[in-house]
């Protein structure tokens, strides 16, 4: 019978065994991980069963510490239990897996391998994290492809039930976990075969039962803990083969055979990869490729890798081997070796080979690139007469001297196979059309088929890059496709010319597909000379679509998906055209089906359309162009920029070698002024007539692109012709001042957020407003001109600018800009509030999030500096800690400012009495008090500058700290309600002046819209797919409980003026403060435009009912609670279903859409008339300030 | 007794008070009290492709947006696998109504694409209407189209739906058309079993403070009743067709009046959104009442009784009529 095949990724592979073969799910969301719950969910929620017949529970939990509790204790309970992690993740497992490993109970977790957050956080993947866990007693199997993901899945269920020792199974991050591919699937029945009943029964009968109560978890002394460790020791032994007496019977039951080493390669090998995961794959390829062309050579790719069965590995190893190079996908800073070397190192002498040399490579970290020219590098390495004994392969150390030379043009010749390499916009649907092309592919030929897809780090803008190779035999290449290399490529957005070398990937005589603005005739003349050079010198097929025409035609919007799809399988004739169309017709209706009739059809429309506007270029013999490739930043740009960031920002950053970086992961800030990513076709314009300078714009602006400035008019001097100017309608800034309102055309995103809270109506035109969206092409070079004046020119004084109003508050400036963040994020204006109020003195401490990946993700971040070079220092350290992170930030400032009063006080004889007064008693409650403060800290440090005592030098060095420092403390909701509540409850507990601004979205908007505790009743979210059933946790009214930690619940859109006031209170509260901002999002399916309308309607309705709870009040005999919104006089549906993700139940399930939201609505109710008998509380009965 | 019965599109009805398309419909529960309170037939709401259209992509655009976007976030939002963006939710629910209640149901139809007439308008059928009502609304802002273009477009509308069933197909036309008489003419030669005189629109306002366009629906009042009034009176006997009038039917009176004009029912939507099903049994017996007292023995006795052609002064229903409206206007002392 033919075994039948699926085009599937590794996580989906891999949740697909474990759900069939598991009854209690419990996971955190975590990247890359994230995806394999979530499917776990989706089925358990459309019924699907495991093989018993039941639908698993899957439940999610508060964090992966939360989520390892509930599968210890569902496995204490005797319930199949599975839980998928990844990173930091798993590490917060580690504590119940030691208790679960040394109950000795059967369990498998699923981990896509992820780096571990050190210098700096990463999604991607490699071996740190399950090499982290190696010591807690459970079996590490390894699989290198989705097909070794779905087949070991299977095969490390069926070893623990028999073994009992719990087994991790773990693949790489992205590579595996997201790679696409065509596998063997493992039916129903053949998993049904792998799992013995008698032993799930075994399973469950040692489950805690009052029927037969026994004892687990017992507190143990000197006299037996010990004895009780090694009683384990059998099981250990027994594992090994256990677990290849499964791989033995996954062989009889799907013909597809494992062993715990798989040697590949010569029969006579002399020089030997050991190696695991994914890059086993390269290795084997590679070794197969060069033994044919005769060399001895070999690879070991390592299965099972504990318990480590030394007799298991000598079997792998032919006996003719003379050295091993034994390559960790991690790192061990300090040690002698990564641990699969030293693991190789011991067993080689135990088991009788010490003959043999093994030398040990770290490579692939962080999915770093891992390609058959450095298997060949290593194995090259390995016949030198002294090899490096420790080395790296794919990157270039210069300072330690570590990295290998990697030959770039050694690369495997595979017959038949087709390499396609597709440039997208985040937005336009290339990743999904290219999955969706190659799952064609895959499952209507005969051709096996691969798909992997690259996206850059921002939110908004994003370039996406898919790599699709098919061809005849199955394929082993778990990395890029290589420059020189693919047989198609295609830009799906034309402004990328510009900036993309993309060319470098075509292969000689390839094909190029260019989604053009010109025509056929036209687009040479428009080409840059690089993109000409290269279409001459490869000789390649150069094709031009208009599919912006055809999208615009057909009402496609910006998404080019179906026309890029379609234009690809029509020029590159991998199918008959006809055949073709019906596929992605079918793929469409497969797709966008269930969506309605409606998507179905203009998805067809643009199909056929598309093939009528194909055309090929005819390629002159010379280049003509002299325009060039724009440099990824400006030449004046700092050398740090220029070297690094700028490397990296041209998708370089590869090459850059060690020397280059930071070697404690410290950056400059300021940099996203350097990407200059000119994203929007439309940008607002200035209608300088009727402005009346609120400000409200600019404040609202995500990405502070624009900004207002009030200045001397002398300043005017040498301006742009097209500089705009008025005279200024501040009150305190009036005669003798400008006032300019100035956008940044290329960093607007377009998202028109400014122009929705325009106040202004041309009473001519009221469809107008005193900022317009236009044109942005004619605009860009003489507004970026204006941009740099209107920069040059000196912001107001700080002290001369009172922030209590909307309008003087933005006369501050922003010193967070440009972020990467959404077009429209509901986030980013607080935070860049923030940085305007208090950036000069503040510091950051910012939980993983969206936040923490806006904020700091390279190439360019967006905390910036002053013109004094003041500005938010940052610093992102975990998900889970942020704010006890913050809290030590704060115990610092306070323990260093307490030690310099203390040191001051005795400097009074040298620096003078006035002076140390002045600063012990200064007051710096304003911007005049602070800088008044500044200058008395200079003078300080000026007087002890010359002295050489040691306790002077102290002072110098904490003196800063005698200038108010504002300790801020930002996070998501996932953050703040689910995995740091509790250090954000003791944070605020500890009354220590913090300020947390907790940036609301009600949902885990990083990962992919999971439900958390802020998710609100009757929303629809993963993990609450059928609406969320209980109502949000109000995290306010916990923190209000405390009585003495200030409170504000802000939403920008509804009342800008409460949002500004509550921060200035929060962050002049000597106490701990937290701010609860609503916060639109992306995930929250609306036009983003409509932001802060949104917003208006959350508080009306009673949704996001707005207070400050002010503890200062009560000192004072006032009630604390001040609420500032009025009561609800709206439904909250009327709020609700603007919103995806409330109304797509109504389409789901408009039965319990209905029940939810009348629930939701009582919820209102009920929170609003607390919050009334809470705020009309007496606090007169002698709680006033004596 | 009085007989109260009528024949409308050739269903028998027990009496001339049809409940027209609202979002009573929507809930069985309340359509089924309009039944118990004595309702003679519902028309359900209306099912308005362009809506279907709109709710689908719209659903498709914010499940897309932002997808496949950001190595961490592939998707925002979950796959809840079926939607109800289909007409398949409309035609369930009829078919739900139709099993629920025994007066006839009504479907009613309010297409923009050609094909999207049809075969909607087979699949109501199918899932068991009564009848159908197309519900002809357009709104005409360009300049350089001329009415007539309109007009035929949608007689050959009508044309092809009917065609397409076989259940009775009732048409609702818009006021602002320059010849009502000959539209409507031209209508029932294409088919139509009846015309629902007027689709009421729903206008917006201005807000002076806020300076936009705001949409509040406004009830109908029972002077609004007077401009159907008028048209079935005039088109009576004329174009030989079922009158339905809607727009303004607060009370038994204003349903005597439309029997009286020459409608086969007084279809009511304004007094039902206010105060539900409950004035519905009050309105009957003050029918009967009057009709008893009046010794009217069925309402088919009076339907077109006060019809242009019968009421013994056509121009009555005539522009001098109008004149002599304002000439009667004075100001008061």
């Amino acid at each position: 019978m033919k075994q039948p095949v699926i085009m599937i990724d590794g996580n989906e592979a891999t949740a697909s065994v474990a759900h069939r073969s598991n009854e209690v799910i419990a996971i955190y969301p975590i990247t890359p991980s994230s995806a394999m719950g979530e499917f776990s969910d989706e089925w358990s929620a459309k019924g699907k069963t495991n093989i018993w017949g039941t639908s698993p529970l899957v439940v999610e939990m508060q964090s992966e510490g939360g989520a390892a509790g509930a599968v210890h204790g569902a496995l204490q309970a005797g319930a199949l239990t599975t839980t998928f992690t990844a990173s930091q993740g798993l590490l917060l497992m580690i504590p119940n897996m030691y208790k679960i490993a040394g109950e000795l109970t059967s369990t498998v977790f699923h981990v896509a391998a992820r780096s571990i957050a050190a210098h700096a956080l990463s999604i991607y993947g490699d071996h740190q994290d399950v090499m982290a866990v190696r010591q807690t007693g459970w079996a590490l199997l390894s699989s290198g492809s989705v097909q070794e993901a779905q087949d070991f899945a299977a095969i490390s269920q069926a070893a623990t039930l028999k073994s009992r020792v719990p087994f991790l199974h773990f693949f790489d991050g992205f590579r595996t976990s997201h790679e696409v591919a065509k596998i063997y699937k493992l039916t129903d029945e053949e998993l049904r075969l792998m799992l013995d009943d008698d032993l799930v029964r075994a399973h469950r009968a040692r489950g805690l039962s009052p029927e037969a109560p026994v004892l687990r978890g017992t507190a143990q002394n000197p006299d037996v803990y010990f004895q009780m460790r090694e009683a384990v020791n059998p099981y250990y032994v027994a594992t090994p083969a256990i677990a290849q007496e499964m791989m033995d019977k996954f062989a009889k039951v799907t013909g597809r055979h494992y062993n715990l080493f798989d040697y590949s390669g010569h029969p006579e090998a002399e020089r030997v990869v050991i190696i695991m995961g994914s890059g086993g794959e390269v290795a084997e390829e590679t070794v197969k490729f060069l033994a044919q062309q005769g060399e001895k050579v070999g690879a070991l790719r390592v299965r099972l890798y504990r318990p480590f069965s030394v007799e298991h590995f000598l079997k792998g190893l032919p006996k003719s081997v003379k050295s091993v190079a034994v390559l960790d996908r991690t790192k061990e800073p300090g040690a002698t070796g990564e641990p699969l070397y030293m693991d190789v190192v011991s067993a080689l002498v135990e088991g009788g080979r010490p003959e043999i040399k093994a030398i040990g490579g770290r490579y692939g970290l962080s999915s770093k690139e891992f390609t058959p020219a450095m298997v060949k590098s290593v194995l090259d390495e390995l016949s030198k007469p002294e090899p490096k004994v420790h080395f790296t392969v794919g990157i270039h150390d210069d300072v330690t001297n570590t990295s290998l030379e990697v030959d770039p043009s050694f690369s495997l010749k595979s017959d038949g196979m087709v390499s396609c390499v597709f440039f997208g916009l985040g937005s336009d649907g290339t990743v999904g059309a290219n999955k969706n092309s190659i799952k064609i592919i895959g499952e209507e030929t005969e051709n096996f088929a691969q798909g992997y897809f690259y996206y850059d780090s921002k939110k908004s803008g994003t370039v996406t890059m898919s790599h699709l190779r098919f061809g005849p035999n199955m394929i082993h290449a778990p990395y890029l496709i290589e420059n020189n290399q693919a047989d198609f490529v295609a830009c799906h957005q034309y402004t990328f010319l510009e900036r993309v070398d993309m060319l470098k990937y075509a292969k000689e005589g390839g094909i190029f597909l260019l989604n053009s603005l010109y025509g056929p005739d036209e687009v040479w003349e428009n080409l840059q000379k690089e993109v000409q050079q290269d279409i001459i010198k490869k000789k390649l097929k150069f094709f031009v679509i208009n599919g912006y025409d055809v999208a615009e035609k057909t009402g496609m919007g910006g998404r080019m998906n179906t026309i890029m799809q379609t234009a690809f399988f029509a020029i590159s004739g991998i199918l008959p055209k006809e055949q073709a169309i019906e596929q992605i017709k079918h793929a469409i209706e497969k797709t966008y089906g269930k969506r309605g009739e409606a998507v179905v059809k203009k998805n067809f429309e643009a199909v056929d359309a598309t093939v009528a506007n194909i055309y090929e270029v005819k390629v002159p013999a010379e280049v003509t162009s002299t325009a060039t490739r724009r440099l990824p930043v400006p030449s004046e740009a700092p050398d740090f920029v220029k070297n690094v960031l700028g490397q990296i920002i041209d998708s370089n950053g590869d090459n850059i070698p060690v020397s280059a970086f930071p070697v404690d992961g410290t950056f400059p800030t300021g940099t996203t002024q350097w990407e200059k990513r000119n994203l929007s076709l439309e940008i607002p314009v200035w209608n300088e007539d009727i402005c009346i300078q609120c400000g409200k714009c600019v404040m609202v602006c995500p990405h502070a692109v624009i900004r207002h400035k009030v200045y001397e008019e002398t300043a005017l001097a040498g301006a742009p012709e097209t500089f705009k100017h008025v005279k200024s309608k501040f009150k305190e800034f009036s005669e003798g001042y400008a006032y300019t309102l100035q956008v940044a055309p290329e960093d607007c995103t377009g998202c028109t957020l400014c122009v929705e809270v325009c106040p202004v109506k041309d009473k001519t035109a009221v469809g107008r407003k005193a900022i317009n969206m236009e044109a942005q092409p004619p605009l860009r070079e003489a507004e970026a001109k204006n941009w740099d004046f209107f920069m040059n020119i000196p912001d107001l004084d700080r002290k001369l600018v009172n922030p209590s109003t909307i309008k003087n508050s933005q006369l501050l400036r922003p010193l967070f800009e440009f972020s990467g963040a959404c077009a429209g994020c509901g986030e980013t204006p607080y935070v860049k509030l923030v940085s305007q109020l208090f950036g000069d003195r503040a510091v950051i401490a910012n939980a993983t999030g969206c936040s923490s990946i806006y904020g700091g993700n390279l190439p360019t971040t967006p905390w910036a500096q002053d013109a004094n070079g003041r500005g938010p220092a940052w610093s992102n350290s975990l998900f889970e800690d942020n704010a006890e992170f913050g809290l030590g930030m704060r115990l610092t400032i306070d323990k260093q400012t307490e030690y310099a009063r203390e040191l001051l006080k005795s400097f009074e004889q040298t620096v003078s009495t006035e002076l140390v007064d002045a600063i012990l008693n200064a007051d710096q409650s304003d911007e005049a008090g602070i800088q008044a403060q500044r200058e008395r800290v200079v003078e300080l440090k000026a007087k002890l500058e010359k002295s050489s005592d040691t306790r002077a030098k102290d002072l110098i060095s904490i003196a800063d700290t005698l200038v108010k420092r504002s300790v801020w403390i930002m996070g998501g909701d996932g953050w703040a309600y689910d995995i740091g509540y509790g250090g954000l409850d003791h944070v605020l507990a500890s009354g220590r002046n913090v300020n947390v601004l907790v940036l609301d979205t009600e949902v885990y908007s990083n990962t992919g819209g999971q439900s958390s505790k802020a998710t609100p009743r009757a929303a629809v979210a993963k993990f609450a797919m059928s609406g969320k059933g209980m109502p949000k946790k109000d995290l306010g009214l916990i923190a209000m409980s405390y009585g003495y930690v200030y409170v504000a619940r802000i939403a920008m859109g509804a009342n800008d003026q409460q949002t500004l006031k509550a921060l200035l209170e929060a962050e002049s509260y000597d106490g701990p403060s937290l701010v609860i901002a609503y916060s639109h999002c992306i995930a929250h399916g609306f036009d983003m435009a409509k932001g802060l309308e949104q917003q208006k309607l959350a508080v009306q309705s009673g949704h996001w009912p707005m207070y400050r709870y002010d503890p200062r009040l009560a000192l004072h005999g006032q009630n604390p609670l001040v609420i500032e919104s009025k009561a609800p006089s709206i439904p909250i549906s009327q709020y609700a279903y603007n919103e995806t993700r409330y109304k797509m139940l109504t389409q789901m399930n408009e039965e319990r859409a209905e029940e939810l939201m009348k629930e939701a609505q009582q919820d209102a109710k009920a929170r609003w008339t607390l919050y009334q008998q809470m705020a009309s509380m007496h606090y007169g009965n002698g709680s006033e300030e004596k | 007794m009085t007989d109260l019965s009528t024949t409308y599109l050739g269903l028998k009805l027990k009496n001339p008070l049809v409940a027209s398309a609202s979002p009573l419909t929507r809930k069985l529960e309340s359509a089924k009290k309009l039944e118990e309170a004595g309702i003679s037939a519902v028309v359900m709401y209306s099912l308005f492709e362009e809506q279907i259209i709109h709710e689908s992509l719209e659903l498709d655009h914010y499940l897309s947006r932002g997808t496949e976007s950001f190595a961490e976030a592939l998707t925002y939002l979950p796959d809840g696998g079926m939607y109800g963006v289909s007409p398949e939710k409309y035609l369930n629910h009829l078919g739900e109504l139709k099993k629920s209640l025994s007066i006839p149901v009504i479907g009613s139809l309010n297409g923009v694409s050609k094909g999207g007439w049809t075969s909607y308008a087979k699949k109501m059928q199918e899932a068991g209407a009564d009848a159908l009502e197309l519900n002809l609304y357009y709104l005409v802002t360009d300049p350089d189209m001329k009415s007539e273009e309109i007009e035929n477009a949608q007689v050959e509308l009508v044309a092809e739906v009917k065609s397409a069933i076989s259940i009775p197909l009732a048409v609702k036309l818009s006021p602002f058309i320059t010849s009502i008489p000959n539209f409507a003419k031209r209508i029932v030669e294409a088919g139509a079993d009846g015309l629902v005189l007027f689709n009421r629109f729903y206008q917006p306002d201005f807000d002076l403070e806020q300076l936009s366009v705001v949409h509040s629906l406004e009830l109908s009042t029972p002077s609004e009743m007077r401009l159907p009034l008028r048209w079935i009176s005039i088109l009576y006997g004329k174009v030989q067709t079922d009158y339905a009038l809607t727009t303004g039917v607060h009370t038994a009176n204003d349903v005597l009046k439309a029997m009286m004009a020459g409608a086969k029912v007084a279809m009511m939507t304004s007094n039902l959104l206010e105060n539900g099903s409950k004035s519905v049994p009050a309105i009957l017996e003050n029918l009967q009442a009057w009709m008893q007292e009046k010794e009217y023995e069925s309402i088919e006795q009076m339907q077109g009784s006060m019809s242009q052609k019968n009421v013994g002064e056509p121009a009555a229903f005539e522009r001098a009529n109008y004149m002599k409206v304002l000439d009667s206007w004075r100001e008061l002392p």
